[in-house]
């Protein structure tokens, strides 16, 4: 306890990135010089602010993106007080009082109060349904928003105004974005390059009102509109606020620290204060604030090094790069986007057709700014080459076509210099990693994958655009050529395409025969090489291979899908989504004897009972047997629904009998195993109720016949079908289904749905085998009736018939001993 | 208030290769699972994943490793520890096959209470 008294109080105000990041750099230091608390003012544990946008777009979570969790900081024995702000700071005492009126001294201060965000002066700022764009309480507010309203506006077409309106977009809502300036991020990108940023998103569905000066939110309750100076008038149940933001000074102010626009600090990050230093947004440095998440690592390193002790480090921000977190967008900026005066030369390439833009600006044989859009892969050389200062002149009609073209002809090495690069040079912004960290991480724990490095360092975990500068670095430390193939799994060098093609060539009929012919380098398989074998084996040798249950996943081991409680959920087939009151019977009497919580209408035209326990599966299965019921594969990487309308049977706008089409595809595909899960569908008529296309095969009826329709999905990455053909009878339709789902099965990649398969191979290849050539065809449709044979029986009755009993009941305990 | 406690489970037989069965009992109030693997080594480990407590037991066993089914945790059934670079631990109880008879070492008496 002596001891503890003896070490040094540490008080951080701030639980953000830069704070964190400062401390983190401390603890790596000198781990036990300070006692450190820490104070935050939001309730979670230190996240990564950047990703916000990602958590409102759905591609994470609020746990993924957390950096520190609260053990950490219990393990590194820090204090850590969320929720309860500090409210002033006494320089005489060297106290810190929070708003709950805790007390606590300091021996060293760090400020780390991040920024505010700015608020137009307007009417209307303080109704619900208005919000800003920072924190997850904001996100919270918008995707609750999104979950029960219907329109957004967004105020502000910068960095995170842009990512703010792409979200709430992905999450359903119809959304407008209101800019002051004529062209979006015209503090990073020039004109043509925000104009082909508007013209994208524009196509994406959202509405931009530029040149729009916001005038008034209105309403009287709630925010229910948005009004614009020309008069304009905008509806909204949600107004997001994401004009910029200003450094949040307001503590520093009231204890008399030398502020400008920012808190003032020096190249040691001390303030005008010798004991108290400050980090991240909230500083000023030589007239410079900070909005981007790479100079405040640099901080954090330099001020981390004068906390510890007597240092020389000092901050110097250096040529800053912006990008754009939208999947699918691309666009890179650093430096200057125009030149200055004429003697600063302009090169500018631009395609249309692909909608490509690239500028860069030189001034004195040097680069001094990059603007890119479409393509940004060279980002980061143009980033390094104006951060060195390195004259340029001799490349100066070369270096817009980007590195490649650059360095042909010019004796530099292709690829980036690595040993050249100084460790410090910053390789994932996303997750602040630097080249130095990689390589050290590489060679400590004798990595050799993308997946590894990703796994330890975060490298180019986040966004991804650095990952071919991972691979790069991974092969200079290894020696080893650039990973580009892509495996099966850990346990062999092959691609799935390989493996595929080997199996059928050399006749192997078993996975261990397998595993020994192709050199696997482990006896068993793993979990992923195991399900993807079992899957390939038993669709090149039908009738001669038998399933190894232990190879499948838990779902399809015991036919029902396993909820995240460890319950399990029973969904009965429903041939074309057609059911009788005898079955619905069966269904309500099963949920009442066996106590099921929850019965649910699924999007695939059935009933899905959910919270089912492991032992009473049979049991289940048996009663709904009875009933004629059998499985209906949800939890299979099979045939999952075939969804319908009502046809001609009862629609006046039917055109041939959807439903009864439906059944019969049904029937003839139901059992039979798949790369991944199958979903199809059948509307009677153009209006397409049965929404066939977004199906991994929609047929739609016209009074001529049927179009067939293949490769649709409607999860995160929504994809429309591509029209394969137009028939004119139902055999003709059967026909095409059974051969395109051969092809499928006989192609695809395990776990590789018919979307991103025909989006790889091209439709032009499928329509080649099936519509140009019938003879390849039937021959397609001959070999998956053949498989159906072996496949169509049903797994519930087998088991209600005693099958595995083994996986419906706990071992008893004998005796004890 | 004996220490050891000796509790036989079954035979061999009784869990498939490379299986896994949950048992009727738990200990101290968390399920246990037995793996059988793919040469009949015996482990038992708390069914219960360090990543979102998900049944191990429904995992696909491959060497001396299982998958957790709900998010593909591999865990050394050895040790109970996950593979690198996940982290966390499973707590393992020791077990013995004493002709062809699987008996599970407990600390404290295992509890009544069903699963």
């Amino acid at each position: 306890m002596g001891f503890e008294s003896l070490r040094k109080k540490l008080v951080v105000i701030g639980n953000g990135m830069a704070a964190m990041r400062t401390v983190e750099e401390l603890l790596k230091l000198d781990g036990a010089l300070y006692r450190i608390t820490v104070f935050g003012a939001e309730p979670h544990p230190n996240y990564n602010r950047i990703m916000l946008s990602c958590v409102l777009a759905g591609d994470k979570t609020v746990d993924d993106i957390v950096i520190n969790s609260r053990e950490w900081y219990a393990e590194n024995g820090i204090a850590l007080i969320t929720g309860d702000p500090v409210v002033r700071i006494d320089r005489a005492t060297k106290t810190v009082t929070s708003q709950s009126g805790r007390v606590e001294a300091y021996d060293q201060l760090l400020i780390a109060t991040g920024s505010k965000p700015l608020a137009p002066p307007i009417p209307g700022l303080e109704l619900p349904g208005v919000c800003a764009f920072r924190d997850i309480a904001d996100v919270d507010k918008m995707l609750e928003a999104a979950r029960t309203q219907k329109h957004a506006v967004v105020i502000g077409g910068g960095l995170l105004g842009l990512e703010a309106a792409w979200g709430l977009k992905k999450r359903g809502m119809s959304v407008a974005l209101v800019h002051l300036m004529p062209t979006l991020m015209e503090r990073q990108l020039d004109v043509p390059a925000g104009q082909l940023l508007q013209r994208d998103l524009d196509g994406r569905g959202i509405a931009f009102f530029t040149s729009g000066q916001t005038e008034e939110i209105t309403g009287t309750t709630k925010a229910e509109g948005v009004r614009l100076a020309d008069g304009r008038y905008i509806p909204a149940d949600l107004v997001v606020l994401a004009i910029g933001i200003r450094p949040n000074i307001d503590l520093a102010k009231a204890c008399d620290l030398q502020i400008g626009r920012g808190i003032t600090v020096y190249d040691d990050m001390r303030t005008s204060d010798p004991d108290i230093f400050a980090v991240g947004e909230c500083v000023e440095h030589r007239g410079q604030v900070f909005g981007l998440v790479a100079p405040l690592w640099d901080q954090a390193k330099v001020c981390a090094t004068h906390l510890a002790g007597e240092s020389a480090t000092a901050f110097s921000s250096q040529a800053l790069a912006t990008s754009l977190k939208i999947t699918g967008i691309d666009v890179f900026s650093a430096g200057a986007l125009t030149a200055a005066d004429a003697s600063d030369d302009e090169i500018t390439l631009r395609d249309d057709a692909r909608g490509l833009y690239k500028k860069v600006v030189l001034r004195d044989g040097k680069l001094i700014g990059a603007v890119l859009y479409g393509d940004v892969a060279d980002g980061h050389w143009y980033l390094q080459l104006m951060r060195e200062k390195k004259d340029v002149s001799a490349w100066r009609e070369r270096l817009v076509f980007g590195r490649a073209i650059t360095e042909i002809g010019s004796n530099a090495p292709a690829g980036p210099d690595f040993s050249a690069m100084p460790d410090d040079t910053q390789i994932c912004g996303c997750n602040g990693v630097s080249k130095g960290r990689i390589c050290k991480t590489i060679r400590e724990k004798n990595l050799s994958s993308l997946a590894e490095v990703r796994a330890h360092t975060k490298a180019s975990a986040s966004c991804g655009q650095c990952t071919s500068q991972v691979e790069g670095l991974l092969a200079f430390v290894t020696g080893g050529v650039k990973e580009t193939k892509k495996t099966v799994c850990a346990c062999t060098a092959l691609s799935h395409d390989e493996v595929r093609q080997a199996l059928v060539a050399s006749g192997l009929k078993t996975m261990a025969a397998v595993r020994a012919a192709l050199g696997w380098k482990t006896p068993e398989g793993c979990q992923k090489c195991r399900p993807a074998l079992n899957y390939y084996l038993l669709c090149a040798w039908p009738g001669e291979y038998d399933d190894d249950y232990r190879s499948r996943f838990v779902n399809e081991r015991v036919h029902a899908n396993i909820q995240k409680d460890g319950t399990y959920s029973v969904v009965p087939r429903m041939w074309g989504g057609v059911t009788t009151a005898a079955e619905l019977r069966a269904i309500a009497d099963v949920a009442d004897k066996y106590a099921i919580p929850t019965v649910k209408v699924t999007g695939g035209q059935r009933v899905d009972l959910l919270g089912v326990k492991k032992e009473d599966l049979p049991a289940v299965w048996k009663d709904l047997g009875k009933a004629g019921m059998v499985s209906g594969h949800a939890y299979a990487k099979g045939l999952r629904t075939v969804k319908t309308c009502v046809g001609s049977e009862w629609c006046r706008f039917g055109t041939q009998d959807s439903t009864g089409l439906g059944i019969k595809l049904e029937k003839m595909c139901w059992g039979s195993w798949t790369p991944h899960k199958v979903k199809l569908a059948v509307s009677g008529c153009p209006r397409n109720c049965a929404e066939a296309t977004i199906k991994d095969l929609g047929v739609v009826c016209v009074e001529a016949g049927y179009d067939i329709l293949v490769g649709g999905n409607g999860g995160i990455d929504v994809r429309v079908t591509d029209k394969l053909a137009r028939v004119t009878t139902e055999e003709e339709v059967l026909e095409y289904t059974g051969a395109f789902l051969q092809m499928y099965r006989e192609e695809a990649h395990y776990l590789e749905r018919t979307a991103p398969w025909i989006a790889r191979t091209g439709i032009d290849t499928v329509r080649k085998q099936l519509v140009d050539n019938p003879e390849h065809r039937r021959a397609l449709f001959g070999r998956f009736l053949y498989s159906q044979r072996f496949s169509q029986s049903d797994p519930w009755a087998e088991r209600v018939a005693g099958a595995d009993a083994h996986e419906f009941t706990p071992l008893p305990a004998l005796a004890e001993v | 208030m004996s220490s050891t406690n000796w509790l036989k489970i079954g035979t061999l037989d009784s869990i498939p290769v490379q299986g896994a069965r949950r048992l009727c009992r738990t200990h101290l109030g968390k399920p246990v699972a037995v793996f059988r693997t793919g040469d009949d080594h015996v482990f038992a480990l708390i069914d219960e994943c360090p990543h979102k407590k998900g049944p191990l037991s429904e995992g696909i066993i491959a060497g001396y490793t299982v998958a957790c089914p709900l998010h593909g945790m591999v865990i050394d059934l050895e040790d109970g520890t996950a593979v690198l670079p996940d982290e966390g631990k499973t707590e393992t109880l020791p077990v013995s096959i004493i002709d062809g008879e699987i008996y599970l070492h407990t600390p404290e008496p295992v509890s009544g209470e069903t699963v």
